[in-house]
């Protein structure tokens, strides 16, 4: 099992050997010792391995993460698992803000609360947050779903496209063109799939959840609005 | 950019290391702010006395400055002297004063003042300055340092942070104010004066203004959230306190670290990695538009 300890060997290093592994590695499973909250972690790899991070870390680690599995057995910084490709995200503590930011795909699990603008810009993004997200989560959110078991803060949703955010405690206020729906058959089976895939489906139940999503109507320019330009 | 360090010691027993620690949180954060950078310090003060701060070109400018107003005021006043800043002991009631005399003056300018603050500030890598001050070297209760990339204004040593407005306060800011300049006249009309065009001094001085109007800290920054515009993470220093303050959408980074011997503040998480016991603190992120105060009984 390869083992990288960042208080001896640089980030680069890290990061390069991570970039070098061909998708058919034997070397499936890496420890990162020492992160001392150094940013941009494991970013960009892309093979089907396994890394477990024991410690805080900076910035945008796990960022445009394709394949790989990402375990932080700490905090997170700022933009962690951002524009995700695939692949999995696992954060054991909390998470700073802009958490999964413009994520394309793949599972961003945070066991603690997220920050501000959580899901920012999610395009496609899986995003579990077991604790609370903070204010502005989902802002112009375009695809995905955001599932937050404990609270949403303000402006949940603020100009969102498409999206679905599920949360199951209370929302401190939606933002602008952010509705609470009605959730579909459709909308019950593709939370049940995150929760399982986060693997809490077992303890977690689905009908205990509100949905929220666009109300469209800031999709068109409006006549009515002409004079606010 | 920009990064902010501040470490409040809740007992004395990491006080003899409170400059090393401090010095290295400060070193981290040369990233964010390479320009410049600067540190407050509050350590030991004399009963009936302040400590002035000036910065003059270099330690012989200040030792001929200081050798001057010890005729003026008949004895040569107690002083420290690290590279371009001097610390002047001086009793209580001079203050008015010798802060008159330094004003009058060309070649030393006012820094802070304080019964136990000193305050250090230079243009140059953060870990430098911190060096030339001898920072490490140094003890006391709290601290609270900064490294500047500068936007409102130039990169100069007055515009360095922390910025001193009032007895022992100073506060460092990440960000950036868009009414600074409404708010500086109305402080003005208020009876303070400004050494620069910066955003942060006004700040300072609407903090220092609360305060003497006979708001609390807390106080102070409570109200600051309705008159203040613009972007800021503030950490600021009392004699005995310690605050910190985010704008309402969070837009600067800020993470805290607490144990039961200190509560520590960084821009980022890194800059916290070295402290002792920082594996077992609590570590959350200061929400935002709310107010965290500390004070030491």
């Amino acid at each position: 099992m390869p083992n990288f300890d960042l208080a001896r060997a640089s980030l680069r290093e890290l990061n390069a050997t991570l970039h070098a592994l061909a998708s058919t590695t034997n070397e499936t499973h890496w420890i990162v010792e020492n992160p001392g909250g150094k940013h941009a972690i494991a970013c960009g790899v892309d093979a089907s391995v396994t890394i477990d991070i024991e410690g805080h870390v900076g910035y945008y680690c796990g960022g445009m993460n394709k394949q790989a599995t990402i375990v932080v057995s700490g905090n997170a910084g700022v933009g962690v698992a951002e524009n995700m490709m695939s692949g999995e995200v696992r954060v054991r503590g909390d998470a700073s803000q802009a958490a999964g930011a413009t994520g394309c795909g793949g599972l961003l699990v945070i066991d603690g609360n997220a920050s501000a603008r959580c899901g920012i810009s999610m395009k496609g993004i899986d995003i579990v947050v077991k604790g609370s997200t903070g204010p502005m989560s989902a802002f112009m959110a375009q695809a995905g779903n955001l599932v937050v078991l404990g609270d949403a803060g303000d402006a949940l949703g603020d100009s969102i496209y498409e999206a679905r955010l599920f949360v199951r405690g209370q929302v401190a206020s939606l933002g602008a063109d952010c509705v609470e729906k009605p959730m579909s058959t459709e909308d019950k089976v593709i939370l049940k799939t995150v929760l399982q895939r986060a693997d809490i489906d077992q303890s977690v139940n689905a009908d205990d959840f509100k949905m929220f999503g666009s109300a469209r109507r800031l999709y068109h320019f409006h006549v009515d609005n002409v004079d606010a330009y | 950019m920009c990064g902010i360090v501040g470490l409040f010691l809740k007992q004395s027993k990491l006080e003899p290391e409170l400059g090393a620690l401090l010095s290295e949180m400060l070193g981290v954060m040369s990233d964010r702010g390479p320009d410049s950078a600067g540190f407050a310090i509050y350590g030991d003060g004399e009963r009936g006395c302040v400590k002035l701060t000036v910065s003059g070109a270099n330690e012989a400018a200040l030792r001929e400055a200081i050798a001057e107003l010890g005729r003026a005021m008949g004895k040569e006043p107690a002083s420290v002297l690290r590279a371009t800043h001097a610390v002047i002991s001086i009793p209580a009631p001079k203050e008015k004063q010798v802060r008159g005399w330094i004003a009058a003056r060309r070649d030393i300018s006012f820094v802070g003042a304080g019964t136990r603050m000193e305050l250090y500030k230079e243009v140059g890598l953060p870990e430098h300055v911190a060096r030339r001050f001898g920072l490490a070297q140094m003890t006391g209760s709290h601290g609270i340092g900064h490294t500047r990339m500068a936007t409102e204004s130039a990169v100069t040593t007055r515009g360095a942070h922390p910025f001193s407005t009032g007895l022992d306060q100073c506060l460092v800011h990440n960000g950036s104010l868009s009414n600074h300049n409404g708010m500086r006249r109305v402080l003005q009309r208020e009876g303070f004066t400004f050494e620069t065009e910066n955003d942060t001094e006004v700040a300072a001085g609407y903090l220092s203004w609360q305060i003497r109007e006979g708001a609390s800290l807390k106080q102070a920054l409570t109200h600051s959230l309705a008159d203040l515009d613009g972007f800021y993470t503030f950490v600021v220093g009392t004699e005995s306190g310690f605050a910190v303050l985010r704008d309402p959408i969070s837009c600067k980074p800020a993470v805290m670290a607490e144990t039961d011997d200190y509560v520590a503040f960084g821009s980022e998480y890194r800059a916290l990695a070295a402290l002792p016991g920082v594996d077992k603190a609590h570590i959350f992120e200061p929400k935002p538009a709310t107010v965290y105060a500390w004070e030491r009984g």
